[in-house]
């Protein structure tokens, strides 16, 4: 063999298994690729959270008695800040009257636990106390307590959350307002109170 | 046998000098905007020298990040220094490829047999934004971290696997250490290899096409006896010359940046920045770096997080597209209609403006305002396919049946419909609905607005 391609003036002297040359190239092409693809699942797979990262979860507990009427509790839960206020009564009064300013006023949403699937969305025994994941459902910010809206852009929801990032506002029970770029209304993650003045985030002792 | 003979017979030393620099030929007519090529070239070797020694002293750890740049700030010598260089160095490189992005849009340097070359330009900018984008998490200031956490959970929008996406972006629930330390992974290796391999198949395309020049003559087509074009010069002496006058005056204002304004007044390097990372408080007024907020306007003007994501990266995506919108064969803008002057100089005119309101917080009228520009940044698109070749007046009509029909439906579903906090949504319809009309009637309605010139046969100076 390597006599005739030494010698290219005798062309005809190289024979060429085409069906052999094809059927050696498929099989490294697809044996390879499988590698190449078990190897990237690996490679790609590294950049998921890692065990550390999926252990940081742990609830976490807050003492609601220290929040003065109208005023934010922030506590960090999963590296995320979340808020718990301590909602007037007048607040909880004229919360119905938001209903026409917003996209989902009635939680139709999944962003609650069933518990808190209610008009104020808050536990019933203490429904003065909201608790809701401080991070803006559009994009990610924390937005900010306003509890005198009067002044900012959407006055008609008088009191709430507004986002500096991209305008959202959310009304004193976490739900978005219809002029937002956000879409659903704040998360309320799963919590349950220990006893009157302990809360416990993250574990509402109905799923893990 | 000479050094250089000996190189030759074992490398093609020569021969790439010769092909790519001292018989390059080039137009002889280039004028100022011609500077902005080598001059990105010039801040991609600065911001990998100044890259190198950054990461000598920078700590990619969250608890470590922070304080390891205040470090190399007043404790390394000379830190300062390279680490101004190269912050200054990123806002300067998006100066300078807009303006070299421009100067192919008014000389048509994008179109045939400059598509690919146009192509890798835009892959470029793309892997720039992407690079800077990481970049500026990791000095690990409120910036840093709300930035990233906006940004990444930009691809949380898109329905289905979104979250998951952005799970497996931050590498963690929320942006955090592993999100950091991946970012500075990909920001000094991943990145810019690919930008360097980028540039190396921009140069090759733009010698192997040549280069446009500003009356869009294709010199080869005019050849002396020696085969060498008329109106081709070689690049060197010529041009290095020439660039590096560029070079000079560049550095003058680069240093002045750097001496006198490192921060720009906060636009370079924002003030909240030089504030800790904090996940539980987003400072009040967040806005990305100058070089993004166009764009960042276009993602706030939709009122739906995905709507915003689309139109977005529907702004940028389209720009590859622009050498198959504009059919005209013409390429250079002087021998074009008054109209297309007009179409590129409103475009600029918007995209700076779009500019501006991405770094201001958000308010009623600059919200609305941003829409509006938003539709009228989209229909530069619109005209230029359409005037870029002949067309009848039903098209014209068709086009701007349909186009207002999409507008009118963009302002009530992405942009929120006539309620009463959008005061001045009647009236501003009229703005994108007024240019587009006249963009497209005016050409035939006035003969004079659409004529264009015949171009020379050879460069004119």
């Amino acid at each position: 063999m390597s006599a005739s391609l030494d010698n290219p003036s005798t062309p005809d002297e190289i024979v060429v298994d085409v069906q052999r040359r094809r059927f050696l190239t498929t099989a490294t092409t697809v044996v390879g690729a499988a590698g190449a693809a078990a190897l990237g699942v690996q490679f790609l797979g590294s950049m998921s959270p890692s065990a550390r990262a999926l252990a940081a979860g742990a609830p976490v507990e807050a003492d609601i008695s220290v929040i003065e009427s109208g005023a934010q509790l922030t506590v960090e839960w999963r590296g995320k800040p979340v808020w718990i206020v301590n909602r007037t009564d007048e607040m909880l009064s004229t919360l119905g009257e938001n209903d026409g300013l917003l996209k989902d006023p009635n939680c139709e949403n999944d962003v609650q636990p069933a518990y808190a699937r209610n008009e104020y969305r808050s536990i019933e025994a203490h429904k003065n106390y909201i608790v809701l994941v401080g991070i803006c459902t559009h994009l990610g910010c924390s937005p900010a307590y306003v509890p005198d809206m009067s002044a900012g852009i959407n006055p008609a929801l008088k009191s709430g959350w507004e986002c500096a990032c991209h305008g959202s506002a959310f009304d004193i029970a976490g739900r978005v307002s219809s002029t937002s770029p956000a879409a659903t209304n704040l998360i309320v993650p799963p919590y349950q109170y220990l006893n009157d003045t302990t809360v416990l985030i993250g574990d509402d002792g109905a799923s893990a | 046998m000479s050094l250089m003979t000996w190189i030759d017979d074992r490398f093609p030393l020569t021969k790439m000098w010769e092909e790519h620099v001292s018989k390059y030929y080039a137009p002889k007519n280039f004028n100022f905007w011609y500077f902005f090529g080598s001059l990105a070239l010039l801040i991609l070797v600065m911001q990998i020298v100044t890259g190198i020694f950054l990461t000598m002293h920078y700590k990619p750890d969250a608890d470590l990040a922070f304080a390891s740049v205040e470090y190399i700030m007043r404790d390394v010598p000379g830190g300062w220094l390279i680490r101004y260089m190269h912050s200054t160095g990123a806002s300067a490189f998006f100066v300078v490829i807009y303006l070299h992005m421009f100067r192919a849009l008014i000389y048509g340097s994008y179109k045939g047999p400059r598509e690919l070359l146009w192509i890798f330009g835009m892959m470029i900018y793309l892997a720039l934004m992407a690079e800077g984008f990481m970049g500026y998490l990791l000095p690990w200031g409120q910036m840093s971290f709300w930035g990233a956490q906006v940004i990444i959970n930009l691809f949380g929008a898109i329905p289905f696997i979104g979250e998951d996406l952005s799970i497996w972006i931050r590498g963690d629930y929320v942006v955090s250490d592993a999100t950091l330390n991946r970012f500075f992974a990909l920001h000094v290796i991943a990145l810019p290899f690919v930008i360097a391999g980028l540039v190396v198949a921009h140069i090759l395309a733009l010698h192997e096409v040549g280069s446009n020049n500003p009356d869009g003559v294709d010199i080869k087509k005019n050849k002396g006896a020696d085969g060498l074009p008329l109106d081709g010069i070689p690049f060197h002496p010529y041009y290095t010359v020439k660039d590096l006058v560029g070079v000079c005056v560049f550095f003058l204002f680069f240093f002045g940046v750097i001496f006198f304004a490192p921060e720009m007044g906060g636009y370079f390097l924002e003030h909240a920045n030089f504030v800790p990372a904090d996940p539980l408080k987003t400072p009040e007024h967040i806005a990305p770096v100058w070089y993004f907020t166009p764009f960042y306007t276009v993602l706030r003007a939709i009122n739906n997080p995905f709507g915003g994501v689309l139109a977005m990266f529907g702004a940028i995506g389209v720009l590859f597209f622009l050498p198959w919108i504009d059919r005209n064969p013409i390429k250079s803008w002087r021998y074009r209609s008054a109209l297309h002057k007009l179409n590129i100089m409103v475009f600029a005119v918007v995209f700076i403006i779009l500019g501006y309101l991405g770094i201001k917080p958000v308010s009623t009228l600059y919200s609305e305002i941003g829409q509006r520009l938003t539709l009228m940044y989209f229909i530069f698109f619109v005209v230029l396919w359409f005037y870029s070749s002949p067309r009848s007046q039903k098209t014209a009509m068709t086009t701007f049946i349909i186009s207002v029909i999409v507008m009118l439906v963009i302002e009530f579903t992405g942009f929120g419909g006539l309620t009463e906090t959008r005061k001045y949504a009647l009236v501003g319809m009229l703005i994108p609905i007024a240019f587009l009309a006249f963009m497209l009637f005016a050409g035939n309605m006035f003969p004079r607005m659409g004529a264009e010139k015949v171009v020379p046969e050879r460069v004119t100076h």
